[in-house]
């Protein structure tokens, strides 16, 4: 966490704030960049643990039932997959730099960038959608008749795929529209060169967000 | 009150009375009736839930049905868990006191993040709204810590409830995340984190928790929601998945929820301790260290609600090892706390009282978890009456009480009217009688055998039983006294002065009650456990320290 590494100076910066103003507004809190990433980063760790207790779910019984495990991961299309994360990774990338340009004072090309992201997104969540939709052709939802005759392990990890794969996509959706929000906020200039905390804010959200791609697309696509 | 000399008028504007109307209240972003909203909310329930119990002890009065029947019983025994838990104890002392008191105690004017904090009051609403709609729902009767397979078969409409708790999660989450960065951020000037109060280092200790646990049960919720209404099978044997990976789930967060709801009430008890000592708090570095030490040790011993559910057995002595390790950080504030009062010149306050009775009842508590804690005993502790009145003793007799306790510390601030002296400790003295006579007999029941959970029993145990349902009388009617006694101070009660106790934290050297803005400009941040600052005396002449801290 990068604010715990930060100078008392700098944890203490809103006194600079505060002499600024005059006095009737002594401690009342305004616009403090650094309270707010710190926010952002406790609501992140509130997600990692999120994801991360489905982790340990998927590594329990993982652990439990490795080859039924890499025999369902098989049916899984790596290169639609692959092609998902190269997606992410490049939307990841839209996304610093739409931060990038607003810092340097380029709403134009800050703008262009969002549109970007949101592309990527959504291009990501037609993809899945027809990974999606391709597993329930061969009669694969949860609780089918030909999931529930399959062995044990192979019902747990579609129920996990389904699951953890449906949690992220409801964050990329999320994201999304986070994303679109910042967009207009860019554009009617409540965020600027000068404010752009908020910007950051959804930007490491989006981050995080690729981030358990990045280990969501090995778990369950390359383990067989 | 001693001292008859001329009170001081209340502040003609304070925060209470700023804006009228409902709506400026459902709609403040003010830290000070955001609190109270808490308090209005939490205090309802509070007393929703002890008639819960008092109907439970009721039915358990005699051998055989007296007026719930089984299904009956375990609805009521549900719900009690469910209000108790998720809408009062877990909140109580954070959403109330926290948000009342830690601002001011930093020198700071409100939160980090004041319209967060009104909107983690709505989640509260919303949780406690859907909560009581599964009661007009047919109730739920899985008790409250929804174990899987019943809860994602069962008839009941168990959707509610496990929403409620997710949405009730939620809250406690966002209050956590401002309590933490307002600590970082919005300290006054010469504020270094060895002069924060004790009790700011509790909530700060506590929010680290409710941020980083809360997370694991909202989804493991989630899951079981999924499992009920969607064909997934992760805790479902019958589908390769497994229930009790849901009680480690449930556990991971539910274990530290019990640091949630205890090291609030431990902060408390440090700040009322130095104050009626007027002596300087005894190892403040410790004190303060053991509540991370707890928050952090006390992540690590979940599996111990879990020894006969079927674990490894070097599982089990780990997690055995790591429970009694968990005592000693709390232990430290034990002794502490006595050593403050060693040859301090204590006065005997109901404040204190409420202290007192944590130390002497939460003592009790903890030692018979540390029996728990030792594995061949609690195969035979598993499950009975015993657990009962261990956990009523830790949460109820600590917690409850704190919360009781930091009532009658912070009252006069809140609202500032001192209440009757003599109905507190009558009051008191029914509450701590009745308490130990309800709950001391079920020890005595649950290791002769008599399992929680039952509406009926053997007649071998009435005389346990029938002693423990007087005790719920005497208890409840010392209560209501307390309550009562509060309700009328708020109308009715003398003027309280602005440091009625002699405390040195910053809240005394504001006004009784607290403006809107507390603070003109930066406070004179002082020792928080130095009793001889004069501007922090009962003088009124000398103004409010908020005053001089500007001169």
């Amino acid at each position: 966490m990068s604010d715990a590494t930060a100078t008392p100076a700098e944890l203490h910066g809103h006194e600079d704030h505060g002499h600024e103003d005059h006095e009737a507004h002594y401690g009342v809190p305004g616009y403090d960049p650094t309270a707010s990433k710190m926010g952002m980063w406790l609501f992140l760790f509130t997600e990692l643990l999120l994801f991360g207790t489905l982790f340990i779910v998927f590594a329990a019984y993982f652990y439990k039932f490795p080859t039924y495990f890499m025999e369902a991961s098989s049916s899984l299309n790596i290169p639609v997959g692959g092609f998902n994360t190269v997606v992410l990774l490049t939307s990841s990338l839209t996304m610093a730099l739409a931060i990038a340009a607003l810092q340097r004072g380029n709403v134009k090309l800050s703008v262009k960038m969002l549109n970007a992201t949101i592309g990527f997104a959504v291009l990501f969540c037609i993809v899945k959608a027809f990974e999606w939709g391709g597993k329930f052709e061969h009669g694969i939802w949860p609780g089918s008749d030909h999931v529930s005759a399959m062995e044990f392990g192979q019902q747990v990890f579609y129920s996990l795929y389904f699951v953890m794969t449906g949690f992220h996509a409801l964050h990329v959706i999320i994201g999304a529209g986070l994303i679109l929000w910042v967009k207009k906020r860019t554009l009617n200039g409540t965020i600027s060169q000068e404010r752009l905390v908020l910007m950051e804010n959804i930007g490491l959200y989006w981050h995080l967000v690729d981030l358990v791609w990045i280990f969501l697309f090995p778990l369950y696509y390359l383990i067989s | 009150m001693s001292s008859d000399t001329a009170m001081p008028d209340l502040p003609e504007t304070n925060y209470i009375n700023a804006e009228k109307g409902l709506k400026s209240w459902l709609t403040t972003i003010d830290h000070k009736r955001i609190a109270l909203m808490y308090l209005i909310a939490i205090g309802g329930f509070f007393v929703v839930a002890m008639g819960l119990g008092f109907m439970m002890r009721l039915e358990l009065l005699n051998p055989g049905e007296q007026f719930l029947d089984g299904a009956a019983y375990n609805r009521v025994l549900t719900l009690h868990g469910v209000i108790m838990i998720f809408l009062f104890i877990i909140p109580s002392i954070p959403a109330v006191f926290g948000n009342f008191c830690l601002p001011i105690m930093l020198g700071a004017n409100d939160v980090s993040f004041p319209r967060l904090n009104l909107a983690s009051w709505y989640f509260y609403i919303a949780g406690a709204i859907v909560a009581l709609f599964s009661v007009a729902a047919g109730g739920v009767d899985t008790g409250w810590t929804f174990y899987v397979p019943y809860s994602a078969n069962t008839d009941a409409n168990v959707m509610l409830p496990m929403f409620a708790a997710f949405l009730l999660g939620w809250s406690s989450i966002l209050t956590g995340l401002n309590f933490i960065v307002t600590t970082h951020r919005l300290r006054a000037p010469g504020m270094g984190w060895r002069q924060m109060p004790l009790f700011v280092w509790g909530i700060y200790a506590t929010s680290w928790i409710a941020v980083l646990a809360t997370p694991v049960i909202g989804i493991t919720l989630v899951l079981v929601l999924i499992e009920r209404y969607m064909g997934i099978g992760i805790f479902n044997a019958t589908m390769g998945g497994d229930p009790i990976l849901f009680q480690h789930l449930f556990w991971i967060y539910s274990h530290p929820a019990v640091y949630v709801m205890v090291l609030p009430a431990m902060a408390v008890v440090s700040e009322i301790v130095p104050v009626f000592s007027q002596k300087r708090i005894f190892g403040y570095r410790f004190i303060a260290m053991s509540s991370i030490a707890i928050a952090a040790i006390g992540s690590l011993v979940w599996a111990h609600h879990m020894f006969t559910s079927g674990m490894a057995d070097e599982g089990r002595i780990i997690f055995s090892f790591l429970t009694f390790f968990v005592s000693v950080p709390s232990a430290v504030k034990v002794f502490n706390w006595l050593a403050t009062m060693y040859k301090g010149s204590i006065k005997v306050d109901p404040p204190m009282l409420f202290a007192f009775a944590f130390i002497f009842l939460f003592s009790i508590g903890g030692f018979t978890g540390l029996l728990q804690g030792a594995l061949s005993v609690d195969i035979h502790l598993h499950d009975t009456a015993f657990i009962v009145a261990h956990f009523h003793y830790t949460m109820f007799g600590g917690t409850g009480v704190m919360f009781f306790g930091a009532m009658y510390y912070w009252w006069p601030k809140m609202f500032g009217r001192m209440y009757n002296r003599t109905m507190a400790y009558v009051g008191f003295a029914m509450f701590f009688v009745g308490f130990n006579t309800l709950y001391f007999p079920l020890f005595i029941a649950g290791l002769k055998g008599m399992p929680r959970r039952y509406a009926d029993y053997l007649p071998e145990y009435h005389s346990y039983h029938a002693l423990s349902t007087v005790g719920s009388w005497i208890m409840v009617t010392g209560i209501l006294i307390l309550f009562a006694n509060l309700i009328w101070a708020i109308k009715r009660g003398k003027r309280a002065e602005r440091n009625p106790w002699g405390g040195a934290t910053l809240e005394w050297a504001v006004a009784s009650p607290p403006a809107t803005h507390q603070f003109d400009g930066p406070p004179e941040v002082g020792e928080p456990y130095d009793y001889k600052i004069p501007h922090l005396g009962d003088d009124e002449s000398a103004g409010s320290g908020a005053d001089e801290g500007k001169a």
